[in-house]
């Protein structure tokens, strides 16, 4: 504890701004987001998952290959096989966009964030965008590793896949994007919710949860519905090979467009409400 | 300037804050008194723009907090000790606070070199105590140096050594001119710091003023006296009007005339004296009486029926 300084700042630079510039306020969320072991570890959690499953997945394939089928060989998806880990991935990437704003509520932090910045709004956009941008650049590096470690370790006889090959620098490009805007929906749903453990529940909910109860309804029903959830969007994404058996798909980038649409609606509404609530 | 024009807060079915009113001048040290749940802190919530009032208007310098332009230059607020994530380090979390206001990376750590947190800097603050945590909280609302400040129960959690230094702190802010907001439960901790009271129960106004006017409007005040020729000093002061009252330990509780004119006439009389304290024991009553109505929560009575004077107040908390 000092006596000798004063309270006042010697070399404050006075103010030139009439507002929180949004420059500034994003070097702030990314000095948060960087700042706390969480992010690290999700991130770690998400390289494990999606390298490791492609490194199984990959080097597994090999040894089971004589027993498959013609139909399955023939249908046989050597991308899809090393992008499966992306799917387990979806969670870990939710945890992480849902820490971003459910820890600023579950620890207080909340507070002092607006108190910074006032305006709510520029909260959310400064949020977004660094979501976007480090799930986008981590999705991406990951989806493009678990592609190129699956098929390195994927022996013959089993067929190779390189990414000139029509499809799969779509699949693998549309991991990393698919990834990338779950991880927008889950920081939307988290602004809605505000609790760590509801939000986490519920985005597993509509992940994994809503195709099984989906799947439990008759035909009649359940084919309309299930091309447009998230995890069937996922899949059409990341397959070159489209044989799932449930059913009709969308087109990869028709249902990126509606998981897209998923992630508008998640934050209009998280903003919204951001915005008209009590901090 | 503080300004808070008529607000109200309602909480479902509960009025938190109740067409509430006041200023707070720059320069002194201006204290928000009221039992525990009497909105205090709601009040400090609205002031910085985290709750909006459902009527009334809050403003700092007349302009409410979503007008200033960067908000941590023009207000600091300790709010709760831990409105801040545990796994961040205390430099990461001033760090970014400053980034958003464009105030520069020396700043943060001449923030923690005043309060006393240089050495563990990088630790992170989950690993802090109350007291860590209060400096802390304290750091983040000097940041910007910003001419207004609030400090929601700041002593808090804090050791003796902490209270004084937050007192000093407190003083020293407003002396160089600033808005210096305060909030307590504790009348005896308000007594030594503040200059000017806001007094509120039940969200509602109850008094404010300077704190000279708030002593000199209670009544009770006395002078304990201690004698070893009590019964000559006692027919002394009886003559003279005032009004004695001897206590169980041997002392006379004096009013009607002050702690001067005593010792004048027992030093003319030749009478020693072994104590002559004026009490301040009422400033902690003419509170109680003041908010007895409306206290929320109240625990049974104290078995001596008497308010608790406080040397050093207990680390009590906030909430």
């Amino acid at each position: 504890m000092s006596t000798t300084l004063t309270y006042t700042s010697r070399d404050l630079a006075p103010a030139t701004h009439a507002r929180v510039r949004t420059s500034s306020a994003l070097r702030g969320e990314w000095t948060k987001l960087r700042s706390v072991r969480s992010t690290t570890w999700t991130i770690l959690a998400l390289a494990v998952i999606t390298l490791g499953v492609a490194a199984i997945a990959g080097s597994t394939v090999s040894s089971s290959w004589h027993t498959m089928s013609a139909f399955e060989r023939q249908t046989f998806d050597p991308t899809g096989l090393s992008l499966r880990g992306m799917l387990f991935g979806q969670l870990v990437i939710g945890v992480l966009g849902i820490l971003v704003m459910s820890a600023e509520y579950s620890t207080g932090s909340i507070r002092s964030t607006l108190m910074a910045v006032p305006s709510r709004s520029k909260v959310m956009l400064t949020k977004v965008a660094i979501m976007a941008v480090v799930g986008f650049v981590v999705s991406e590096v990951l989806s493009f590793g678990a592609f190129f470690l699956g098929q390195a370790l994927l022996a013959s006889p089993a067929p190779h896949a390189t990414l000139s090959q029509p499809g799969v620098l779509r699949a693998v490009m549309g991991g990393g994007l698919v990834l990338t805007v779950l991880g927008l929906v889950a920081l939307g749903l988290a602004t809605i919710i505000r609790h760590s453990a509801a939000a986490i529940t519920t985005y597993v909910g509509v992940l994994l949860v809503l195709p099984l109860v989906v799947q439990a309804l008759p035909t009649s029903i359940s084919q309309p519905i299930t091309k447009y959830l998230p995890f069937h969007i996922s899949d059409a994404m990341t397959s070159v090979t489209h044989v799932l058996g449930s059913g009709p798909s969308l087109s990869p980038w028709t249902g990126f467009a509606v998981l897209c649409g998923y992630a508008g609606v998640a934050l209009a509404v998280g903003t919204w409400m951001l915005v008209r609530r009590d901090a | 300037m503080i300004h808070v024009q008529g607000i109200t807060k309602r909480y479902k079915d509960t009025l938190a804050v109740d067409d509430l009113s006041f200023e707070v001048r720059e320069g002194v040290v201006t204290g928000f008194l009221g039992p525990n749940g009497s909105g205090k802190s709601t009040t400090m919530r609205m002031i910085m723009g985290l709750d909006a009032p459902d009527e009334g208007t809050a403003t700092i310098d007349g302009t409410s907090y979503h007008g200033l332009g960067l908000p941590l230059r023009e207000v600091g607020a300790l709010l709760e000790a831990k409105a801040i994530h545990p796994g961040r380090s205390a430099f990461n979390h001033l760090w970014y606070l400053a980034q958003t206001n464009d105030i520069a990376r020396q700043r943060v750590d001449d923030v923690l070199e005043m309060v006393g947190l240089s050495a563990v800097a990088h630790r992170r603050v989950g690993k802090f105590s109350l007291g860590m945590g209060q400096r802390l909280g304290i750091a983040a609302a000097l940041l910007g140096d910003p001419p207004t400040l609030l400090f929601d129960e700041p002593i808090n959690g804090l050791d003796p050594e902490g209270i004084l230094w937050v007192r000093n702190l407190l003083k020293g802010l407003a002396a160089e001119g600033r808005t210096v907001f305060v909030s307590s439960h504790l009348m005896s901790e308000m007594a030594l710091t503040a200059e000017q009271l806001v007094v509120i129960g039940r969200g509602r106004l109850i008094s404010s003023g300077s704190v000279d006017d708030f002593i000199a409007e209670s009544s009770g005040q006395f002078v304990r006296v201690r004698s070893p020729e009590a019964r000559a000093l006692e027919a002394l002061l009886l003559e003279r009007g005032a009004h004695v009252v001897a206590e169980d330990d041997g002392s006379y509780s004096v009013s009607g005339l002050d702690a001067a004119a005593i010792g004048t006439l027992a030093g003319d009389a030749g009478l020693h004296l072994h104590e002559l304290s004026p009490q301040m024991a009422s400033l902690e009553e003419a509170f109680m009486e003041l908010t007895r109505d409306s206290v929320e929560y109240r625990g049974h009575e104290s078995p001596h029926g008497a308010p608790v004077t406080a040397s050093f107040p207990s680390t009590n908390s906030g909430k």
